[in-house]
This record gives structure tokens, C-alpha cells and sequence, in this order.
């Protein structure tokens, strides 16, 4: 008796462990920096794609973890020969969360809406290239190019190019109203914001999740502290790189360091004295020690840069040799410059990243003979001044979009560098549509930017994700800014 | 005088003595170069190179708590020095004048008491930029409103007084009076206010750089010490544990003085305590 009682006892007690455990699907998510608003189509704030995009709104097409566009709300496409006409074919029976039946009427509208005289899109880049929208039916969409567009999948991917319904513009900001498989539920201003499971999404049966909450956390400290509480299931953008090691330590949580697509650069204002001469920019390149730096400001989770690409695109060269760590070059490349020993204004973006580099990049400096005043401003501050006044000497800043190296082509830049050869060239790079063609074409702008020194190529910066054991599925990296919760499951 | 001797004023004047020596010491001496990097000898615990260890770019705990402490005394003098002399003029000047413009100036004091110190900082610090001297202004400004109602209070009791009724019956003018009476009898309680309110400013001085209002790197401050250590707290808790130890020592010290001093110049006090 007494045998056959001990298995029905275990059972009955692993039914009971499993129980509470099986009825978990909600999970408790920490994020760094609140947006003001939810839209990704009004404002360019990378948290509200990372938010939205993929969860609340979908896209024609969809970017996944490795990078590679997939089917999004076109179920699938043919692109003509030529490369400049585009026929989507829109999935049927989806149906945006306020119960409006979604169709080929969508996407003619959010087109329009963002490709406007007055629209407020802060990626307007993405529609340039289009020359007309056509409805074929209810569920066919045919967009037509002005000139072929390599990117123009992968852009379609992007929050800003969001398919939304004309009820619901005027309030997607506080309550935004999408497609995707989960819905907006609540927002508590400062504190947390709830979504809800979308029962109506096409691929309901394999989202693991029924509630979704994220929690405004700026500080890094407190953000471990909620962690280590267990207030928090996860954390994929975790600020402090000194705690990685701490929470590597401990058997209750996995870390996982990725790669985003943020170039960090020491960025040169290359429109006034001293950095309109080359001579100062090389000097500059040759004072960074990379390697220091991203140990001393990363605590090593960074790989080094020595261009404005990422280390893991198809396309990277590396050119570490161009400019390699030599303050006596740098010394004397300042003094031919004729600034050695003057004093230069670092204004740094004010994040820990940000900051910390800042020192270290002060003293590199120092180590070449030059003094550098650190001014630490604020985010509104960085923007106004530095981004659109291009009151700066030197800055340093992540630059998170992918595909950016068109940034040099830039009018009126706030990295001032102004080279036709280079609008030439990325002109070249953009209406190229093969590949191999194209990644040598990549490869050539790579060079050019480094060789002419316009910034410092520090390191990209790093994807941390702290997350409670059990919880999986999140991105390891970030090739395009998203942060899909369909995939993830919680133990 | 050996009744003043009390412990407050020995330990009070010790600390003080201590955090400026070594203030003092920082301007011609410390052990290293306080914004040298070695980011390979981070971390390091104490040892007979680093006497407290090396920070998390490597550079010399001690040096920065000491090149600190300049900043902070710095700070903290020129602000209260430059807040008391202009709230003693303006105490002395409502308390001569009387009538509307004692009034007046009164109630700008009670609405400089009113008006937070850390907005008008950030306020500042917006227009100008962040630094060091953005931290003196506003404690300097902070400082003003305490002055003059201090002086003004003292400097009535002054005027009522048989020698200042003798020197206007002389046909002494009121500020020349001021100048000559009232000043010199006003000093003590103002020296003590000082003392206490050089207190106060090193741990405001110590707040505004926490929240990288004040110093700016690679000028080491007390305030940005704790900041940048908060998130090490689990991984090096020393490097938090030194600044807080001495913003408690020079804030205890000056603390600790300031009411000692009060006690010895206040004989109401010292009797009423001994009764």
C-alpha cells in the first residue's frame, strides 16, 4: 500500500507545483527611457518602436532577429524587374483592435498620412523613393518608385512606416489601436504601461504571453535592485555594464550581451575650426585607444569600430590600421595643425555610455597635449544645440538606426562634413540591387569616411538583456529597433 | 575658559582642522595625479601605492578625496563669504533704516528662504552651463536671506542699546553708527551662522555635484564620487563608503563647531544650561 501511495502522492504534488507555474503568462518587463508619446509616425524616440513596433502596430513587412525581412501584413510580394514596382498581397481576415477590418484602404492611407506636405513622420526618408500607392483590390497593394531602392524592404520593416486606421490617428499617441498580437490595455505616466494579449491576432495560438508590463526604470541602480527584488522578468536594454557580471554570477537570472546597430562616435564638428582640417581629425583618430575605452567605459562588452558599420553587416571592413593608437602622432599632428595644447569642448549625450566615454576620451586627449572641457547637458539641451544649432566641438552619441551610413550624404548635417563624392557614391549604393555589387559599394564608403577621418569610430554599442531564469525568446541582438514579445515565453 | 573645552568643540574643531589640512595639503601635495587613468588597475583594493585603493578608471582614491575637498571647502567659502557679506550689508541696512525698507527687505528674505535652492541651480546651470561655479552662486544665494535676518536681528538689539543712543546724540550718522557699532557687535552671532552655514554649503555643494550640477569632471567631487559609485555598491562598496565618510566629517565637524562657538559667545545659553 504503501508503495503504490508514494507515485500517486508525487504526482499529486507535481500537479500542484505545475499549477501555479502554468498559469504565469504574464511577465514584468524594465525599460530605461518613458516616451512622451506611443506613435511611432509622430516622434523618433527609439523606446516607442522598441515598445510598439511588432506588438501594438504591424508593417508590410518584418524584420526578424537575424536581420532578414519577413512576411508582415503583406503575406507576400513580387517585385518587377526592373526593381522599381513593388505588388504587396495584403493577409485577409485581420482586423485592427477597435474591430475595423483591415485592407488595402490601411495602407493607402498611412502612406499618404506620412508622405504628406505637412506630415510629421520623423522617417520621412523611407517614403522618398515612392512614386505612387495604388489600390488593385481590396487586399493588393501596388507601390511604384521613383528609382530602384535597395533598402526599401527593410525600411518598410520600421515603426514609422506603421499601418493605422483613420479612426484611431488623432489618439494613437495615449491609445494607440494597431493590428498586432497585442493590445494596448493602460498607461500609468512615470511608472508603468500595460498591454494585453490580442485573442483576434492570426497568430494568437503561439503567443505564449496574456499580459505584458513595462516598467519605467532610469536609473540603473534602481533597475538592479527591481531585478534582484524579482519585481522584474526582464530587463533587455539594462544601462549599467559594471552589474553584468553580478547577475552573470547568480543562477537566478541569464544575461545576454548582443550587438545593436548604434555606431558610437566620437563625432567632430568638421564645419568650423579646428576639425574643418583633416590634419586635427587625424590627430584625434590616432589619441583613441579603443580598447581602453571600451574597458574602462563598457566594462569590455563593446566591439571596437573603426568606421561607421557594424562589426556583424555583411558589408564590414576592417580598418583598424588606418589610424591606429599613437598620442605622439596625434601630438604631432596637432601641432602641425597648429592647436596643440588649445582647449576643445566635449558635450557628450547624457547616458551612462555617453558620460563615461567622455572621461576617458578627455584624458586620451590629454595624453596628445590637448585640453577638453567636458560639458554634461541634457537630452533636450544635446538636441537643440548640438543636433540642430551644430554648436559643438566634439560630441559623443550612438547612432541606433541600421543601414545609416547615408548620414554623410546628409545636407546640413550636424556632423558639418560636406563631400559630393561621397552623396555620389551613396547615390550608387542606393539604387544598386545586387548584393555583391552593392557590399563592395558599402565597402568603398566605409573607407572613404575613415580615411578622411570625419569622426572617431569608437565601439558599437552593446545589447545587455538581464532576464529572470525561464524567461526566453528575446532578441539577443537588435537589427532593427523592436522588441517583439510574440515570440517570448515565460517558465 | 577651560569651561568651554567641551567635547563638541574639541571634536568639532578637529575634523574641521583635518578636512581643511588636507584640503590645504591637496594644493601643493598628494600622493598621485588625481585625474590619472589606469583603467588595467581598476578596483584595486587598498595597498601601500593606493593607501584607499583605485577607483573604476583606476586612478588614486585618496588623491581625488583630497583634490575634493579643496573643491568643496572652496566652494563652501566663497559661497558663504560672498551670501554673508551680502546678507550682513542688507541686515545691517534694513535694521538701520526701519520702517518700509526693513519691511521691504524682510520680506525679499522670507522669499528667498521660500524659493528652492536646487531650481535655482538647474536654472543656472541651463543658462551658463554646468560648473563649479554654478554650485557657489546658488549656495551663495541661498546663503543671503539667512545672513540678513540673523544680522537684522541682532543689529535691533544693537540699537537700542545706551552707547548707540549716546553716538546719535553726538550726531553720528546712521551708517557711520552701523559701521563703527553695530558690525563690530553683530559679528559673533554672524561668525557662528557662518560656521554653521559653511556646514550646510559643503553638503549642498556635495548634492548639486550628485546630480552633475556642480564639478565637472575630471575635478573629483564628493557628491560625484557617490553618484558614479551608486552602481558599484555591490561590486566595489568602498568607493562609496569613502566620499560619504567625509561629507559626514567635514559636516559633522563644522556642525559641531558652529555650536560650540554659539555656546561660549551665547553666555545665556551656557548659564541656563548650567542651572
Amino acid at each position: 500500500m504503501r508503495l503504490t501511495a508514494a507515485p500517486a502522492l508525487l504526482a499529486a504534488l507535481a500537479l500542484a507545483l505545475a499549477a501555479p507555474a502554468a498559469a504565469q503568462t504574464r511577465i514584468s518587463i524594465g525599460i530605461q527611457q518613458e516616451p512622451t508619446a506611443l506613435d511611432p509616425t509622430i516622434e523618433a524616440t527609439a523606446a516607442i518602436n522598441v515598445m510598439v513596433t511588432q506588438n501594438i502596430f504591424e508593417t508590410l513587412t518584418r524584420v526578424d532577429r537575424s536581420g532578414a525581412v519577413q512576411p508582415g501584413l503583406a503575406e507576400s510580394w513580387e517585385i518587377s524587374d526592373d526593381g522599381r514596382t513593388y505588388r504587396f498581397h495584403l493577409h485577409q481576415g485581420v482586423a485592427f483592435h477597435d474591430g475595423t477590418p483591415f485592407t488595402a484602404d490601411h495602407v493607402l492611407f498611412s502612406f499618404e498620412r506620412a508622405m504628406a506636405e505637412d506630415s510629421t513622420n520623423p522617417r520621412r526618408i523611407i517614403f522618398d523613393p515612392i512614386e505612387s500607392v495604388e489600390m488593385i483590390d481590396e487586399h493588393t497593394v501596388e507601390i511604384t518608385l521613383a528609382r530602384p531602392e535597395a533598402f526599401f524592404l527593410f525600411e518598410l520593416a520600421r515603426g514609422p512606416a506603421i499601418i493605422v486606421t483613420p479612426e484611431t490617428v488623432e489618439t494613437n499617441a495615449t491609445r494607440p489601436v494597431g493590428t498586432g498580437p497585442f493590445m494596448f490595455d493602460a498607461w500609468t505616466r512615470g511608472d508603468r504601461l500595460r498591454f494585453v494579449k490580442n485573442p483576434g491576432h492570426r497568430n494568437a495560438d503561439e503567443v505564449a504571453l496574456d499580459m505584458v508590463e513595462f516598467r519605467f526604470i532610469a536609473d540603473p541602480a534602481a533597475a538592479a535592485a527591481a531585478l534582484l527584488a524579482g519585481e522584474l522578468d526582464a530587463f533587455p536594454g539594462f544601462p549599467a555594464p559594471e552589474l553584468v557580471a553580478q547577475f552573470e554570477a547568480d543562477p537566478r537570472f541569464t544575461v545576454q550581451v548582443g550587438t545593436t546597430e548604434g555606431e558610437v562616435i566620437l563625432a567632430m564638428n568638421n564645419a568650423r575650426p579646428p576639425f574643418d582640417d583633416i590634419r586635427a581629425r587625424q590627430a584625434v583618430s590616432h589619441a583613441i585607444n579603443r580598447e581602453e575605452l571600451i574597458e574602462g567605459a563598457m566594462y569590455g562588452l563593446a566591439v571596437p569600430i573603426s568606421s561607421f558599420y557594424p562589426p556583424h553587416g555583411p558589408a564590414f571592413v576592417d580598418l583598424s590600421d588606418l589610424y591606429p593608437h599613437d598620442p605622439d602622432r596625434a601630438r604631432a599632428l596637432f601641432e602641425e595643425a597648429g592647436i596643440l595644447g588649445d582647449t576643445l569642448t566635449l558635450r557628450p549625450v547624457p547616458f551612462p555610455y555617453g558620460t563615461r566615454s567622455a572621461e576617458i576620451i578627455q584624458a586620451q586627449l590629454g595624453a596628445a597635449g590637448m585640453n577638453v572641457r567636458i560639458e554634461n547637458v541634457e537630452w533636450g539641451f544635446w538636441l537643440e544645440e548640438v543636433f540642430r544649432n551644430h554648436n559643438y566641438d566634439l560630441t559623443i552619441v550612438a547612432h541606433t538606426e541600421s543601414n545609416d551610413l547615408g548620414n554623410f550624404a546628409r545636407d546640413s548635417y550636424y556632423w558639418g562634413y560636406d563631400s559630393d563624392a561621397f552623396r555620389e557614391l551613396w547615390e550608387a549604393i542606393r539604387t544598386e540591387t545586387d548584393d555583391e555589387a552593392r557590399i563592395a559599394l558599402l565597402q568603398d564608403a566605409q573607407r572613404m569616411v575613415s580615411e578622411e577621418a570625419v569622426l572617431g569610430y569608437l565601439f558599437q554599442l552593446p545589447l545587455i538583456g538581464i532576464f529572470r531564469d525561464g524567461v526566453e525568446g528575446f532578441w539577443d541582438s537588435q537589427p532593427t529597433l523592436a522588441l517583439p514579445l510574440a515570440e517570448v515565453t515565460v517558465r | 575658559m577651560s569651561r568651554h573645552l567641551t567635547p563638541n568643540l574639541v571634536l568639532g574643531a578637529v575634523l574641521v582642522a583635518f578636512v581643511v589640512g588636507v584640503a590645504a595639503l591637496s594644493l601643493v601635495w598628494t600622493p598621485h595625479d588625481h585625474a590619472a587613468m589606469n583603467i588595467r588597475a581598476r578596483f584595486a583594493p587598498a595597498s601601500d601605492i593606493h593607501w584607499l585603493g583605485t577607483d573604476q578608471l583606476g586612478r588614486d582614491v585618496v588623491s581625488q578625496l583630497m583634490v575634493a575637498a579643496r573643491n568643496s571647502m572652496t566652494v563652501a567659502l566663497i559661497a558663504v563669504l560672498m551670501g554673508g557679506s551680502i546678507g550682513v550689508a542688507f541686515g545691517l541696512l534694513a535694521s538701520a533704516l526701519g520702517g518700509w525698507v526693513e519691511d521691504l527687505i524682510m520680506r525679499v528674505a522670507d522669499i528667498g528662504f521660500a524659493f528652492p535652492a536646487l531650481l535655482f541651480a538647474i536654472m543656472l546651470s541651463a543658462v551658463f552651463g554646468p560648473s563649479l561655479w554654478v554650485a557657489v552662486f546658488a549656495i551663495a544665494f541661498i546663503n543671503i536671506p539667512v545672513f540678513a535676518r540673523v544680522t537684522r536681528g541682532a543689529a535691533n538689539v544693537i540699537w537700542t542699546r545706551d552707547y548707540v543712543a549716546a553716538a546719535r546724540a553726538a550726531g553720528q550718522g546712521r551708517f557711520a553708527i552701523s559701521r563703527d557699532h553695530i558690525l563690530p557687535n553683530v559679528a559673533a552671532p554672524v561668525i557662528v551662522q557662518a560656521t554653521i552655514e559653511f556646514a550646510i554649503a559643503i553638503l549642498a555643494e556635495a548634492a548639486l555635484s550628485y546630480l552633475g550640477l556642480g564639478a565637472q569632471p575630471p575635478s573629483p567631487s564628493w557628491g560625484r564620487m557617490l553618484s558614479e559609485a551608486q552602481t558599484l555598491m555591490f561590486m566595489a562598496p568602498q568607493l562609496a563608503i569613502y566620499p560619504g565618510l567625509c561629507i559626514m566629517a567635514a559636516v559633522l565637524g563644522f556642525s559641531l563647531l558652529g555650536d560650540a562657538l554659539r555656546d561660549i559667545t551665547d553666555p545665556r545659553l551656557t548659564r541656563s544650561r548650567q542651572a
